[in-house]
């Protein structure tokens, strides 16, 4: 058990720093999206390409959607994520100690 | 240890929250209109059996046993969060990961080629990130390609006998550049290069990619032994429901 506890506590810092170093190790740099990139890289090989299709949300609201907006629609996702999984990890981890408080008592 | 537990579960939540909130939100999918249309149905149609099965096979796991819905579910909702969080890489650019590998572990890869279409089209509707016309090609490379990979190189490494959390880590770290890898390929395919041809493409693509992807592929691999630990330590009788560990273990 001991363990495996550091071993968490290990790979954690370890997620946390591969996530985090990028920041300050490259500042100033512009952290765009790596499809752009892909974009770009298009362009350069087709020589300019025109997109045949827009997203169909932005044909409704006829423009790019607002940064902010982006973000509400990430953190939606992100949060539908995670509700999901603390809520049935929330059982389990009660269910655990529930049923090990039985055997104790048996 | 369940309090250690259920704090680590508490922090994570609190870190991808934390992470999902960095600017310059972009995710790595091929982008709407930037595959031709014949590309488009092509990949399209070369998901439809991939579906299917995984449409049978969710059918078949939750008639099996209602319970298995738990772990389906939980399954789904990593997919879901490790998908939506865009991490910054070395290279300056940010990139996200698929989280396909936990599913692929745990049910086979057909399964999660539902949770992953799912994901894409949640995506590619609200988001505009992936899109509707690409989502064939995207939907092969992450919810097919990718889990396939990371289920067969967990077949090996069990059948080899390697230590379970290496054989996971190694599972989802592969499946995740492979996924990435389909990507560029699928990219290339329709943008040959003048000079060289498709593989020159690929090579160009690839070198968009791969050096983001590597550090956020390590990061997934760690994400997803800390989830299969958790899992282990807490729902055992799911895991066993599912034929993922054997009685006695």
């Amino acid at each position: 058990m001991k363990k495996s506890k550091k071993t968490v506590i290990i790979l954690i810092l370890i997620a946390v720093l591969i996530a985090m170093i990028p920041l300050f190790a490259l500042k100033g740099a512009e952290f765009g999206g790596s499809d752009d990139a892909g974009s770009v890289m298009i362009d350069q090989i087709t020589g300019g390409y025109q997109p045949w299709f827009t997203p169909v949300l932005e044909t409704l609201i006829h423009g790019e959607l607002p940064g902010e907006v982006e973000s509400l629609f990430f953190c939606l996702q992100t949060g539908i994520g995670v509700g999901i999984i603390a809520f049935i990890m929330g059982r389990f981890v009660e269910r655990k100690r529930w049923t090990a408080g039985k055997a104790d008592k048996a | 240890m369940s309090k250690k537990q259920k704090k680590l579960i508490a922090v994570l939540a609190v870190l991808s929250v934390i992470f999902s909130i960095t600017p310059n939100a972009y995710a790595m999918h091929i982008m709407e209109g930037y595959l031709p249309p014949k590309y488009c149905i092509a990949w399209g149609i070369l998901c439809i059996p991939f579906l299917v099965a995984g449409f049978l096979s969710i059918k078949k796991k939750l008639q099996d046993n209602r319970k298995n819905i738990t772990l389906l579910a939980m399954a789904g909702a990593f997919i879901f969060v490790i998908s939506s969080l865009k991490i910054p890489s070395v290279t300056g650019s940010c990139s996200h990961m698929t989280g396909t590998g936990l599913g692929a572990i745990l049910f086979g890869f057909s399964t999660v080629s539902i949770l992953g279409i799912i994901v894409l089209l949640f995506q590619a509707i609200l988001l505009a990130h992936g899109g509707l016309t690409t989502l064939g090609a995207n939907t092969f490379s992450m919810a097919i390609a990718g889990p396939l990979l990371s289920y067969g190189i967990y077949k090996l490494c069990k059948k080899l006998k390697v230590n379970r959390m290496v054989s996971i880590f190694l599972a989802a770290f592969l499946g995740d550049i492979f996924t990435y890898s389909v990507t560029s390929f699928q990219l290339a395919l329709s943008y040959p290069s003048t000079e060289g041809g498709v593989m020159a493409s690929v090579g160009k693509f690839l070198g968009v990619f791969a050096p983001t992807q590597l550090p956020l592929a390590v990061l997934e691999g760690i994400l997803t032994v800390l989830i299969i630990m958790a899992l282990e330590n807490y729902a055992q009788p799911e895991l066993k429901a599912i034929n993922f560990i054997k009685e006695g273990e």
